[in-house]
């Protein structure tokens, strides 16, 4: 086994993890707050997308420079989100609130369908090219900005959840929905301001994709599957464990590359997930409920 | 009752004679709203009855098409003797998933996930055969004859797929009515309530499960020799796990004429906006409406829209007897 | 002649002991009542000897066979059936479907059980709900389909949990009059309850538990007059003020 290779895949993963792990943190904090699986994750990631990729397009302005807007752009979107539909459903049981979320799904996929066209876009932005080396490891600009923006942005939500009144209002409501309730804190506020940051966290993750990735319509399944994988490796509702989940999800993908051809990568990904729900499905960070 | 027993023959009539007026092409529509129908009825089985959500049926729809078009391809066996073929494969990784699900614990969205999952590695794992087209898929010769299971027009496939349909009305009807069907309501109801009843919850899971995924996969064989072509991203894709649901969902989840009625409805409209529509260039926006529906019957109307078939039948079906 | 005896029954929770070394038997015929403050571990004895929860040590005989290890369904299936502290029943389908569900595990036909199932319904004063809705039901009703439920899978020995609890004063009285025309029937009854009415007016022997031990076993009179039990229910204090 080339070593060389082998380190140039883990580190890519790695990096590509940061991203994964983004992604992630947007769901485990929808369904830290209010339970909800939301099905629809990978949909919205490609909005996100497409808005940065539009404001490309049109404005001239580069993905990253946009990050905070499109964020913002799907903040709101999250929110209408929320407070139309999975408001409306969150004391259904479990399994049936898929279907809502499924379909919502289904109507952003075709959404952008409609709008965009089934080709896929990519943004020539200024970095897409670019690369650089350490000894013998090649790494793209493009995939390190990404990563350590990823970074920062996960700290930043830490941060703000753990010293800001919101973020403690939503880690009481997560905590303990009726106990919340009792102590004042408008819960359907806070039920939206989660999901609408969850859709934002994801959104960032999908614009620091864009240039790494072609954007189509229909790539937001295998994001919402992704997300999935490692929100469950990682432990539901555990915000740390969704960091760590996607980086060992974004190494294990791509050094599987190593012994199967790349398109069977997601099967690498399927299987861990299956071992880790059978085994440990409270996830690697998660406590015995 | 005996009303009701008569109007649904009087249905059944109407539709046997219809291909004596209807053009090939709108039979065609007919043989989709029919093929839905029964392929969401085998769903309504785990999930409508049982209450086990499963959004990777899709699986047993490629497994039912890629066995016996496989059997058929290597051996020149019928595919009216392939599917049965087809359906037991499908039983038996149903079986397998079931084992994950009902004994080792999977439930709940874990269960949904697990379904998706195998859906996805089996799409995944059949797109690297060989034997089995990889990744440009299979096409079928055109052979017709009743042994091969393929026929010119629409005419036969609408009887076939009318039939398909009739058959998982009676066999779910029948489920329904046994003690069987009970225990899996049971088991929807409230599992431990009927563990404390004497019901063997892990055997009852496990017979839904089986039979549902071996009823699915019959219609796999069908659509394989219906379309002449064989993919795995259609036959194995979410796109199919979602679109075979959400007729079971609008018309009634565990309901007889659920997956009936939402056919009915669903079926037709997505023909008529993708013929439509798609010309003018708005492609996708049958599936807009598809969900949109979806989303507002499960919220406003979760019983589904048969709620509504029955009370405006009422006046027409009440008995004089009773 | 006991028909169901528990052994040295020990249940634990992480570092909490639940149910410590408790043996008893239940005559039958017989109707025993199992009674204890709140938190005393009796829903847990319940859930150990009807195979939802498996004890840490210890045995549960039902006439002869070893019970420990089975699945519930296979204990209601050997003749003990149990009702739930808070009821569950089916409740999106109707009373009639509800019971016959019950009776679906000894009867063999589907029309046996509706039959048994009728007669049931009759039996415990549901006629004029057969075809209604379970969830429609206000709770006294759900306790007697809770009760005709369990009845319906022709038990011989009856585990009803605080089946009385939620019942005005009437409610409860109907209540004591059928569970003694049951327990007429030869079904041997444990019983978990609060409402002493009830305990005193059907019980032939009460065991009280505290902590997950027995504090005190005897005649329901007996029982109530015992020092230790007074204790455990109201406390040291009300003891030394009594004097």
């Amino acid at each position: 086994m080339d070593s060389t290779l082998a380190l140039q895949l883990t580190i890519q993963g790695i990096l590509l993890g940061g991203i994964y792990g983004l992604i992630a943190l947007g769901l485990s904090l929808i369904f830290g707050v209010m339970g909800v699986i939301n099905f629809a994750h990978g949909q919205m990631m490609v909005m996100a997308m497409y808005v940065s990729y539009w404001i490309f397009v049109l404005l001239g302005i580069d993905p990253y420079l946009s990050l905070v807007i499109v964020a913002a752009v799907i903040f709101v979107l999250g929110y209408v989100v929320q407070s139309s539909l999975v408001n409306r459903i969150l004391d259904y049981p479990e399994a049936i609130q898929v279907l809502p979320l499924v379909s919502l799904g289904l109507v952003l996929e075709n959404c952008a369908l409609l709008f965009w066209g089934p080709d896929h876009r990519s943004p020539q932005t200024a970095l897409s090219l670019k690369t650089f080396w350490i000894g013998s490891v090649m790494i793209d600009v493009s995939r390190l900005i990404a990563f350590v923006l990823a970074i920062v942005i996960t700290i930043l939500i830490f941060v703000f959840l753990k010293k800001s009144n919101i973020g403690k209002c939503i880690r009481a409501a997560a905590d303990n929905r009726t106990g919340a309730i009792l102590v004042g804190i408008n819960v359907d506020r806070i039920n939206n301001t989660s999901f609408a940051l969850g859709a934002a966290t994801t959104a960032a993750a999908g614009v620091l994709l864009l240039p790494l990735m072609p954007v189509s319509p229909h790539i937001g399944h295998d994001f919402t599957l992704t997300a999935f994988i490692v929100v469950i490796l990682g432990g539901m509702g555990n915000l740390m464990g969704a960091l760590v989940g996607g980086l060992i999800l974004g190494v294990a993908e791509s050094t599987s590359t190593l012994f199967l051809p790349a398109t069977l990568k997601q099967v690498v990904s399927f299987s861990i997930l299956i071992i880790i729900m059978l085994f440990r499905p409270q996830g690697l960070f998660g406590g015995k409920k | 009752m005996i009303r009701f027993y008569l109007f649904l023959a009087i249905i059944f009539a109407v539709l046997l004679l219809l291909p004596l007026f209807l053009d090939n092409y709108i039979l065609g529509i007919f043989v989709m709203i029919f093929y839905w129908a029964y392929v969401g009825q085998a769903w309504n089985v785990l999930t409508g009855y049982t209450g086990h959500i499963s959004l990777g049926h899709a699986l047993y729809i490629g497994i039912g098409a890629y066995a016996t078009t496989y059997l058929a391809l290597t051996f020149g066996l019928s595919p009216w003797i392939g599917m049965f073929f087809g359906g037991l494969i499908a039983a038996a990784i149903a079986f397998f998933l079931g084992f994950l699900g009902f004994r080792f614990g999977l439930r709940g969205v874990y269960f949904v996930i697990t379904t998706i999952a195998f859906a996805e590695i089996t799409r995944l794992i059949v797109s690297h055969i060989e034997a089995l087209g990889s990744f440009t898929g299979i096409f079928l010769d055109f052979n017709p004859s009743f042994w091969n299971f393929q026929f010119r027009g629409n005419q036969p496939y609408y009887y076939i797929s009318l039939g398909f349909m009739v058959v998982s009305l009676v066999v779910v009807r029948l489920l329904e009515t046994s003690k069987v069907g009970r225990f899996m309501v049971a088991i929807r109801e409230d599992e431990e309530a009927a563990q404390a009843l004497g019901v063997n919850t892990f055997k009852y899971n496990m017979i839904a499960i089986a039979i549902s995924a071996f009823m699915t996969s019959l219609a796999g064989a069908f659509y394989a020799n219906y379309i002449f072509y064989l993919h795995p991203n259609t036959l194995f894709g979410m796109s199919t796990s979602i679109e075979l649901i959400l007729r079971p969902i609008v018309g009634g989840l565990g309901t007889l004429f659920g997956p009936v009625i939402g056919s009915f409805i669903l079926t037709p409209l997505s023909e008529i906006s993708r013929a439509y529509f798609a010309k003018g260039g708005l492609e996708g926006l049958h599936l807009i409406l598809y969900g949109v529906l979806a989303i507002l019957v499960v919220i406003f109307m979760p019983k589904g829209i048969i709620v509504y078939v029955k009370k405006l039948l009422a006046p027409i079906l009440k008995s004089k007897i009773t | 002649m006991s028909i169901l005896s528990a052994d040295n029954l020990t249940k634990n929770f992480g570092g909490l002991m639940a149910v410590g070394n408790l043996s008893f038997e239940l005559e039958m015929g017989e109707i025993l009542a199992l009674i204890g403050p709140n938190g005393a571990g009796k829903t847990t004895v319940f859930n150990c000897l009807s195979g939802f929860l498996t004890p840490d040590e210890g045995d549960v005989i039902l006439e002869g066979k070893a019970l420990v290890g089975l699945q519930p369904f296979q204990i209601c299936q050997l003749g003990m059936a149990r009702t739930f502290q808070i009821v569950k029943p089916f409740p999106t389908i109707s009373v009639l479907d509800n019971v016959m569900v019950g009776a679906l595990s000894k009867e063999k036909s589907t029309a046996d059980a509706k039959k048994k199932s009728l007669e049931i319904i009759e039996f415990t004063g549901l006629s004029s709900m057969t075809d209604k809705e379970a969830q429609g039901l206000p709770l006294p009703l759900r306790k007697r389909l809770e009760l005709a439920r369990a009845l319906a899978t022709q038990p011989k020995v009856l585990l009803l949990d605080e089946v009385m609890a939620g019942l005005n004063p009437t409610e409860v009285d109907e209540l004591i009059a059928l569970l003694k025309e049951v327990n007429r029937q030869e079904i041997s009854i444990l019983l978990i309850e609060h409402v002493m009415r009830g305990v005193m007016a059907l019980s032939q022997r009460v065991i009280v538990i505290n902590y997950g031990v027995r504090i005190a076993e005897g005649t329901p009179e007996e029982v109530v007059q015992d020092k230790e039990v007074i204790e455990a229910y109201l406390g040291k204090e009300f003891l030394s003020a009594q004097g």
